[in-house]
């Protein structure tokens, strides 16, 4: 990035600054204080950097979103809105980075749980904030985070006290309505000990181009169990960013589902580093197509021993789209009796569709089982004659293929409400026809 | 309703099938034997439309049209049907869905409309009964995690819906315990009917104690060495297969 570009950004947030929430909490102002500078120097990632060589964000650079002081959310046709929030939720709505207390639904809430804005939380909830804020990730890794942490406008905190597990999921809805503008939100997400949790991200937004920059924080409890759900449904002249961060202390359990179908260029971060006999499952489904570019990024940081940790994305790719994988566990010296499988399945439609893929293990410990598993490549042969000899034309049979192979990853969502608005969006990539949906 | 003439076939330059000769008519029922190797599997892909397989000669016409020159999709809607020696697991697309998907496609290659939702469950599961399958088979992924027995089954599911006019049955009875041989072999014998012939590629001969074939010819390196009613398999379950090779050679 040119300094030029960095500076016009820092130099907006001064003018941003009196509206960001918490400038009266001095370790948050320390905090923006500490990002800002760093971005100011580093700018946003460059290709240069190993973990960004495959996704070029220089386009984000020329555009200069600005950042949205107020929010439209009256603007929002809540008929469009529907279609994707969901009505066995507690939902927090957030709109070009601010949150909406109208569109939001919130009634019923156990009252040890703590659901609100990231405004609000800071406000009701500082010290806990001021413990969690920040520490699942590390603040000045690349130049979207330093961004998020120096620009957040508002965001979400879930607050979930031991052993209380929600009968409902909570989801928070990033929408996106003006064109040129930034949405930066930072989520927090705590679970403490024994207590269950299901979340849903999902980000939509109109047909115009914008920037989406968010950062979750997740920290799991000992015992606890979180599953985290991110729909991804950007317009498809959108930049996103989506980082989730996480943190899982001891026998805790952490299930992510990612569902990336919208934007230009997203590019999804998700660290984890595990304790003593936690699990961390990842499933990914990743439909690209026309100029896409998709780019999904783990590290797993298995630091104790006897964690579990799984990864199966799949990927499909037409036209000229682009798909990026790249994973990588790390396994500490002393954390023996690690078990890893990292999996990433590939289908491209297009000759001049691209998949890079890069999984890598890295392991200090002796005594692990450890394995990946990558596959890119087309539809299986045997499977299209067996649809053919069942009366079906190759072109039908490619396309319930390619649905089936995506079909997998959906199938794995246990919400029905999310579940069906999931496959809607595959089946408007790959249409089946004359089946009725509870077959699929 | 199938005149084989004279067929030769190519698999990376090398001749499998030297010369096949078979005439079939409507309600016959056909038992192919052959050992390993012999080219028995060959024939029935070749007869299905699976690719991997030159034809150098001869001629393949069913119902008065070229075989050959029809996709395999094509030959499927115009009722030939092969159920596979090994049945090709597809996750994600349930067993409904690919019936109805297949029935469907034969109805509007023939002008029909589409089948009745209500029709259509009541045919699949007056089947499924028949068959001697639990209803929640349907709307499983089709043949994933099935055993060998009931993916067979599934097979012989198919074939009951889509009431194809020539079945053909490649190493049906292979990893079939008795009691799931029979409950198959029932299948094929409720379709049995003056106009649906059946073509059964097997290299034992224990599936025709439950279906017996009006005729039955040995194929041995890629020709038809013997042919005769039932009792021939009999003979050569006595004799073993180098009998015929031997009479061949001889």
């Amino acid at each position: 990035m040119t300094t030029t570009t960095a500076s016009r950004y820092a130099a907006e947030y001064q003018s941003l600054a009196p509206v960001l929430p918490g400038q009266d909490l001095p370790w948050l102002q320390q905090l923006r204080a500490q990002a800002l500078e760093n971005f100011s120097v580093h700018g946003f990632p460059s290709l240069r950097e190993e973990e960004w060589r495959y996704t070029n964000v220089s386009a984000i650079e020329k555009k200069l979103f600005s950042p949205s002081i107020n929010s439209a959310s009256s603007s929002i046709d809540t008929d469009w809105l529907k279609r994707y929030q969901l009505k066995d939720a507690w939902s927090v709505v957030l709109v070009d980075g601010h949150f909406s207390a109208e569109l939001s639904v919130l009634a019923g809430l156990p009252d040890a749980v703590s659901v609100t804005s990231m405004a609000d939380a800071l406000v009701k909830y500082p010290t806990l904030l001021e413990t969690y804020l920040g520490q699942a990730v590390d603040n000045l890794e690349h130049g979207f985070i330093a961004f998020n942490t120096a620009w957040f406008t508002d965001g979400l905190f879930v607050h979930v006290p031991a052993k209380q597990v929600l009968a409902k999921p909570i989801q928070v809805l990033h929408v996106a309505t003006q064109a040129d503008v930034l949405a930066t939100t930072r989520t927090v997400i705590i679970a403490d000990a024994l207590a269950e949790a299901k979340i849903i991200e999902t980000f939509v937004g109109l047909d115009v181009a914008y920037l989406s920059a968010a950062v979750t924080e997740v920290f799991v409890g000992a015992n606890a169990d979180v599953t985290l759900y991110k729909m991804q449904c950007e317009s498809e002249k959108a930049y996103h960013f989506g980082g989730i961060y996480i943190k899982q202390a001891r026998d805790a359990r952490f299930t992510h589902h990612n569902l990336a179908f919208g934007a230009l260029l997203a590019r999804c971060d998700i660290y984890a580093d595990l304790d003593f006999a936690s699990e961390c499952e990842l499933n990914g489904l990743y439909l690209g197509a026309k100029r896409q570019h998709i780019d999904n990024h783990f590290r797993i940081n298995h630091l104790k021993p006897n964690a579990i940790s799984r990864e199966l994305y799949k990927g499909v790719l037409d036209d000229r789209a682009r798909g990026v994988f790249q994973g990588r566990v790390i396994v500490a010296v002393d954390a023996q009796k690690t078990e890893s499988q990292m999996n990433n399945r590939t289908l491209l439609l297009s000759d001049d569709a691209e998949a890079d893929t890069k999984p890598q293990l890295e392991i200090y410990a002796d005594d692990v089982k450890c394995g990946h598993g990558v596959t890119v490549g087309q539809l299986d042969e045997k499977s299209i004659f067996y649809l053919q000899s069942r009366c079906i034309d190759e072109e039908t049979a490619r396309n319930m293929l390619t649905f089936a192979f995506a079909n997998e990853m959906v199938d794995k969502i246990k919400i029905k409400g999310l579940h069906d608005r999931v496959l809607e969006q595959v089946l408007v990539r790959f249409p089946q026809e004359g089946v009725e949906k509870s077959w699929l | 309703m199938l005149s084989i003439k004279n067929l030769t076939v190519n698999v990376n330059d090398k001749q499998i099938l030297k010369g096949i000769n078979l005439e079939i008519k409507a309600g016959e029922i056909h038992a192919i034997m052959g050992p390993n190797g012999s080219g028995k599997s060959t024939l029935s892909h070749i007869l299905s439309g699976k690719a991997g397989y030159t034809v150098t000669g001869g001629s393949v016409t069913y119902q008065g049209k070229d075989l050959l020159e029809m996709p395999p999709e094509i030959r499927a809607r115009e009722g030939v049907f092969l159920a596979f020696q090994y049945p090709v697991e597809i996750p994600g697309v349930s067993n409904i869905y690919l019936l109805k998907a297949a029935l469907n496609s034969i109805r509007k290659y023939h002008g029909q409309p589409e089948v009745d939702a209500m029709d259509f469950l009541t045919l699949v599961k007056g089947k499924v009964r028949l068959l001697e399958m639990d209803e929640k088979f349907l709307y499983r992924a089709v043949n994933e995690g099935f055993s060998g027995g009931e993916k067979k089954r599934n097979e012989i599911l198919q074939m009951a819906i889509l009431e194809p006019k020539l079945c053909i049955l490649d190493e049906t009875d292979s990893g079939l315990d008795i009691d799931a041989l029979k409950v198959v072999a029932e299948g094929v014998n409720s379709l049995r009917s003056p106009d649906r012939s059946f073509v059964m590629v097997t290299h034992y001969q224990r599936l025709l104690d439950y279906i017996k074939p009006d005729f039955v010819h040995v194929l041995a390196h890629g020709q038809i060495v013997k042919s005769g009613g039932a009792e021939l398999a009999l003979e050569l379950e006595e004799k073993g297969y180098s009998w015929v090779e031997d009479t061949k050679a001889a």
